[in-house]
């Protein structure tokens, strides 16, 4: 990083950034996978447990740090609930599979 | 653990993320995509417990607290109904908010726990009040969310004069005591704010209607990655701020699919009081008659079709048809009909909700198409069965000068014959009728759609 950049600015340009990444990969998502689409974004969110695992884990644990705590079992109910779901909806998106001894009529 | 390194294993987990979402570019990729976003969770995981480990040694309690939310997580995604993911997703999101939330508390109270330097520098100060309002708006809004689209408590607009007002005035005030905090008031602002957003939160989803849940829910999708992007400001945390952008734009983006597709301006969706039943009185009513038939009568006709395209809509999804949906359909093939599905964006609570449940009912995705793949095939089809769906075909959208004109819809009216089956001849959210109905080819079938459509499945042989 140049000299004399302020790391405010440096985080405003990979959040610029991530964002143009995000506008072109979600525009590429098919409508039929949009509930599955947002039911993963709900589980990436849940990366808010890697800021609630810094404020569960204090030198000190004062009342901030059970806060925290907190943080961390809702953050990860997310995470948990957020990926498990969307994978179980996923494995519901199958190709017709011929069905053995189903007797073709035409 | 050194900070660069964490910061370049921050970097593999966003990739991870990205490609996590790239695979939902196809059914067949989308299931090696979910894997790879939980890859990157789990680094993102292990790596920061590595760094809170080696900075404090406390991290017993981090992982009790993630064994038990983790499991709560794990049991409510095994047990969740798919006719429930909207209420979920509004539920997960409100977890986030509220996680958003807690975690600025923490920072304000300790900023040195997040190797941050104390007294907190003014840009974290400024990054953490918007991170907890937005958090604390996403928390509120996502829980009355979750509340109307469970039916726990009425979905139907809840409106107030001088309503907009009030929440204008309360948001300069909630912003005016984030600008004390910032400007080094402490707790006492830093609080008010906070509940003065839970309120606002409250105050912009209790107006919207049922009917407008698709946009809600994606606005608060967005909501919720932005908030984990201010929390990563403040807390200068790259990753949070990465993973929030791409959730924060992912949820834009569908507020506007879903904007687009229902004709409403996003605008006039947030400031609400819309998407309840309007009830319309028709000055022509009576006059029109509609031909109605019985179960049988659409069975024949669908019997005897090559070409059949089912519209399923959120009236059959109440109905819970979507199985009984699937046996007709396998009847009608067996017969040598071909049948397709056709699907409008609107479909359901959600975006792509009606594609979930129609997989969940076995219905292979390759007979299921989207709106604009689906629009040039109607002209060629013999018959169109409409189930539950009214709106997202109706004909006046084609026409200048009524209220849904610009709409996008599924162009059922050009099949030689067109089936309907509702509850009643009540006209759907936007309160228009449908010509549609009135057409020489259109065959109303009245019932609830689960009986009349198992009764179809009688009948077809």
């Amino acid at each position: 990083m140049a000299e004399g950049v302020d790391p405010h600015v440096f985080y405003l340009i990979v959040f610029v950034l991530a964002i143009f990444v995000g506008y072109h990969v979600v525009w590429s998502v098919t409508p039929a996978l949009h509930t599955p689409l947002m039911s993963v974004t709900n589980a990436i969110s849940a990366i808010i447990l890697v800021g609630a695992m810094l404020a569960a884990g204090p030198q000190l644990m004062d009342w901030g740090g059970w806060v925290g705590v907190v943080a961390v079992a809702l953050a990860a109910v997310n995470a948990f609930g957020g990926f498990l779901v969307t994978q179980r909806m996923l494995e519901m998106f199958r190709k017709k599979e011929p069905k053995a001894g189903a007797t073709e009529k035409h | 653990m050194s900070a660069n390194q964490v910061a370049l294993w921050y970097l593999v987990a966003s990739i991870c993320f990205i490609l996590a979402l790239k695979g939902l570019s196809h059914p067949s990729t989308a299931r090696r995509g979910n894997l790879l976003g939980i890859v990157g969770m789990a680094i993102a995981v292990v790596v920061t417990l590595a760094l809170v480990y080696s900075n404090t040694k406390n991290v017993a309690m981090i992982l009790v607290a993630i064994a038990v939310g983790g499991t709560v997580g794990a049991v409510i995604a095994r047990r969740v109904q798919m006719t429930q993911m909207p209420e979920l997703v509004a539920a997960f999101h409100s977890l986030v908010g509220m996680a958003a939330v807690l975690i600025a508390i923490a920072a304000v109270n300790n900023p040195a726990a997040f190797g941050l330097p104390v007294p907190l520098p003014t840009g974290n100060m400024l990054e953490l009040f918007l991170g907890t309002f937005i958090g604390a708006i996403t928390f509120s809004g996502s829980v009355i969310a979750f509340g109307k689209l469970s039916g726990r408590i009425r979905s139907a607009p809840v409106v107030f004069p001088g309503q907009h007002w009030l929440n204008l005035a309360l948001g300069i005030a909630m912003i005016g005591f984030g600008i004390w905090f910032f400007l080094g008031g402490g707790w006492m602002p830093f609080v008010v704010m906070t509940a003065l957003a839970f309120l606002l939160g409250v105050l912009i989803i209790i107006p919207i209607g049922g009917a407008d849940m698709p946009v809600v829910i994606s606005m608060l999708n967005s909501y919720s990655g932005w908030a984990a992007a201010g929390i990563g400001f403040s807390l200068n945390n790259p990753m949070l701020i990465i993973a929030g952008s791409l959730v924060g734009s992912s949820g834009a983006i569908l507020s506007y699919i879903m904007c687009k597709a229902m004709n409403r301006a996003f605008i006039s969706v947030i400031l609400g009081g819309f998407g309840g039943e309007v009830a319309v009185a028709g000055a022509d009513e009576g006059k029109k008659t509609v031909k109605s038939g019985s179960a049988d009568d659409a069975a024949f006709i669908m019997g005897n079709a090559e070409t059949v395209i089912i519209v399923p809509g959120y009236g059959l999804a109440v109905a819970r048809a979507q199985h009984a949906v699937k046996e007709m359909a396998e009847k009608l093939r067996e017969k040598g009909v071909s049948v397709k599905y056709a699907i409008h964006p609107v479909a359901g609570r959600m975006p792509g909700h009606m594609n979930v449940l129609l997989a969940e009912a076995e219905v292979p995705y390759d007979q299921v198409f989207e709106m604009e793949d689906i629009n040039g095939e109607f002209g060629s089809a013999d018959v169109a069965l409409i189930l539950g769906a009214n709106d997202v075909v109706n004909p006046l959208a084609e026409q200048k000068g009524s209220a849904i004109y610009g709409m996008p819809i599924l162009e059922a009216y050009k099949a030689k014959t067109v089936i309907v089956n509702k509850r009643s001849m009540a006209s759907g959210y936007a309160g228009l009728d449908n010509p549609l109905f009135y057409m020489d080819k259109t065959m109303m079938v009245f019932g609830d759609a689960k009986k009349t459509v198992e009764d179809l499945v009688k009948a077809i042989d």
